[in-house]
């Protein structure tokens, strides 16, 4: 088979399916990441540079429960997403905020800032070794013929789809959903209408931060922890956001399938390094024919 | 007369301003190089201690770090009046334009050499930046064939290079698969392709396989950082090759094995070649199921060398692992120390002259004399190993093996 003059190597179906598979499960990892950023930057238009630093450290506490305390890291959520949750509107509402006068271009150093100082704080206090969990469910799963499902990436398949409902039903059906919406859609309005701006900022922020929390405690599993491990997912969260819409959490999730399923195939097709730039392909013909990306909305 | 006195005082003050600028530009200027030829030599030493690398950069540093203080402690340089060695700590931040900026801050600093740069593209770039500077460069772990290949005459490594090792890997896996009955008839490759430390790996395994009928079925490359290897797992499925001959980092290395291990993918054997995490403590005590019985061609200290035990027992109290990073970096920095001791100067071109000519025979590796053609250690030679229970033993070659190779596996 050729594509654009290069011959592409030929596979049976059950590798072409499995590939297919496996970038569900890696879009699940991705939407999990992009989930708290859509409502970060999709709804408030945070850059939050800070988001993959976030991450990492909500991956260390989940490391830290479970190697310390013996908490499996499914039961840490528990823990770590309240926890992000006031981690994250105290940065808001004390850092972020403070430090930025409620200015775009200072919010992005700020969040810049923040996330060097996270980074380089996890190095000095963890030190650069990798960190990995070992649960007695690692290797328990699912043969699905053409490839093995394992729990922990069942698990974080479905966890994607809860953390998705949830958000939407809290920003659909309650007041402080209500607020959030109103606050990105017309600030000065929702202020004049008794919305304390600055606290609703840091609440979403906070949930923001709650989420990636969730998404550490599903990632944990899989994934070794280190100082640089946000890196590793968070500008493909940024592209996901934009490809499935700013601030919808169902294009959320359904650009982290787009976009695993399409690195995959990609990857599977043209090799691993080359298969990547499927995903800026697929970003940019998105673009193309839906400016809002697929759920978004027209402003 | 006041004028007169304003003008003796202006002169005055111009001259003993200028009096005073002078010395204390000669005390500050001066006062290093003073103290370098009096008490202390320079080296720089850089590694990634952040960014993808930082793991193995950290260990490296400490190996590195370690040898310096051991000689400090002994007494310095004693062909130099005991002079101390100063570390110039560098990061190199997993970049390799970054790594070669670290070297300019050498350069202005004084060292007289330079240790590190663990990945082989920070290696390619550090070496190039010193070489500018005429500051012999002692590489620690890059295996890149091309770092002494480019007519750099600062350059030296002391550990084998990959062609060597993959040769040697090759030689030691067609001896460990006939004395097995030749069980393999086919083999594929997975290495990393973004730092080039494993370019060519195909083409020598490819030729040095074929006159033993074994078929190189598949390679397959991949970048470094690599967060999945679903699809490759799959494609070994389909293939189904005999034996896997991976070669890439620590941290592709445990997600490769782990990946295998989830998607039962069970090859007759795993035969690494310089395999990341295939002979690492670390691995092994961690995950030790996906560790089993995996062999890898790989630089390994000297089983039966006391230095080594002890660097292995300093290595494990101060937390960190006893991986090849900390012992290749230790034997690069006691290289370097030798060759300063020789030149009995802090004296770049002197300490390069001293490395050439080398024929140290002190290290903690298997190597024996040091012979150096084109910077490269020609007796430099890996051995392989194989995770057997929570131990990881030398099962080749014959003449430092501590067990017997289990292969294929049962």
């Amino acid at each position: 088979m050729e594509f654009l003059g290069i011959t592409l190597p030929s596979y049976g179906w059950p590798t072409i399916a499995g590939s297919a598979i496996s970038g569900v499960f890696l879009g699940s990892i991705y939407a999990l990441v992009a989930l708290g950023l859509t409502l970060i930057y999709g709804v408030l238009h945070i850059i939050n540079f800070a988001h993959g630093a976030l991450l990492m450290l909500a991956m260390y506490a989940v490391y830290f429960l479970w190697s310390t305390f013996g908490i499996d890291p499914y039961l840490a959520m528990l823990i770590v997403v309240p926890g992000g949750f006031f981690f994250g509107y105290g940065l808001q509402r004390f850092v972020i905020g403070k430090a930025s006068h409620g200015r775009d271009e200072i919010i992005l150093l700020v969040t810049l800032g923040v996330s060097i100082v996270i980074e380089n704080a996890a190095l000095f206090f963890f030190s650069a070794t990798e960190r990995s969990v070992r649960v007695p469910y690692d290797l328990d799963g699912i043969d699905l013929g053409v490839t093995w499902a394992v729990y922990p990436e069942l698990a974080a398949l479905g966890g994607s789809f809860l953390i998705t409902l949830a958000l939407w039903v809290f920003m659909s059906r309650t007041d402080t959903g209500k607020a959030i919406r109103a606050v990105a859609k017309e600030r000065q309005g929702a202020q004049l209408m008794g919305i304390n701006v600055e606290h609703i900022f840091a609440v979403t922020f906070g949930i923001g931060v709650a989420c990636v929390a969730a998404a550490a405690s599903l990632l944990v599993p899989t994934y070794a922890v280190h100082p640089q491990i946000g890196s590793l997912f968070v500008l493909i969260a940024f592209t996901v956001v934009v490809l499935g819409g700013m601030g919808s959490f169902v294009g959320a999730l359904v650009g982290g399938f787009l976009i695993g399923i399409t690195e995959q195939l990609g990857r599977l097709y043209l090799g691993e390094s080359l298969g990547v730039i499927t995903i800026s392909v697929i970003f940019i013909l998105v673009l193309l024919f839906r400016p809002t990306g697929l759920f978004g909305a027209k402003s | 007369m006041t004028k007169n006195i304003q003008n003796k005082s202006r002169r005055d003050f111009i001259k003993t301003a200028g009096a005073t600028t002078a010395l204390t530009a000669a005390g500050v200027l001066g006062a290093p190089l003073v103290a370098r030829a009096a008490g202390s030599v320079k080296i720089g030493i850089v590694h990634p201690v952040t960014g993808w690398a930082q793991y193995s950069g950290s260990q490296a540093r400490f190996g590195a770090q370690t040898a310096l203080d051991e000689i400090n402690a002994a007494g310095g340089i004693k062909s130099m009046g005991g002079a101390m060695l100063e570390a110039m700590l560098g990061d190199a931040q997993s970049k390799p334009e970054i790594g070669a900026a670290e070297v300019e801050k050498f350069n202005e600093g004084g060292a007289s050499a330079i240790v590190g740069a663990y990945a082989s593209n920070i290696c390619l770039a550090t070496t190039q930046a010193a070489a500018k500077h005429g500051i012999p460069h002692v590489v620690d772990v890059g295996v890149s064939d091309k770092i002494v290949s480019r007519g750099l005459e600062n350059t030296f490594r002391f550990g084998p290079g990959f062609g060597a090792v993959t040769k040697a890997g090759v030689e030691n896996f067609l001896a460990i698969n006939a004395a097995a009955g030749s069980p393999t008839k086919t083999v594929a490759i997975v290495n990393e392709e973004t730092t080039g430390f494993g370019a060519g790996i195909a083409g020598i395994m490819t030729k040095g396989l074929a006159p033993a009928g074994i078929e190189v079925v598949e390679v397959l490359s991949h970048p470094t950082p690599n967060k999945d290897f679903r699809n490759i797992a799959l494609k070994l499925k389909e293939i189904d090759p005999d034996v896997l001959i991976p070669s890439h980092y620590y941290n592709e290395g445990v997600l490769f094995l782990r990946t295998l291990q989830r998607q039962k993918v069970q090859p007759k054997a795993i035969y690494s070649v310089l395999g990341g995490a295939s002979s690492q403590f670390r691995f092994v005590s961690e995950f030790p199921d996906a560790a089993q019985l995996v062999m890898d061609c790989n630089h390994w200290f000297d089983p039966s060398n006391a230095a080594a035990l002890a660097l292995q027992a300093k290595t494990n109290a101060a937390g960190l692992h006893f991986n090849y990073e900390v012992f290749l970096a230790y034997t690069a920095m006691m290289f370097t120390v030798d060759a300063i001791e020789r030149a009995g100067s802090g004296d770049r071109a002197a300490i390069m002259e001293a490395m050439a000519n080398s024929t140290w025979e002190g290290s903690i590796m298997p190597y024996g004399a040091t012979k150096m053609d084109n910077g490269q250690n020609t007796g430099a030679r890996p051995l392989v190993t194989q995770v057997i229970g929570d131990d990881i033993k030398v099962v080749a070659p014959a003449d430092y093996a501590s067990a017997a190779p289990i292969f294929p596996r049962p």
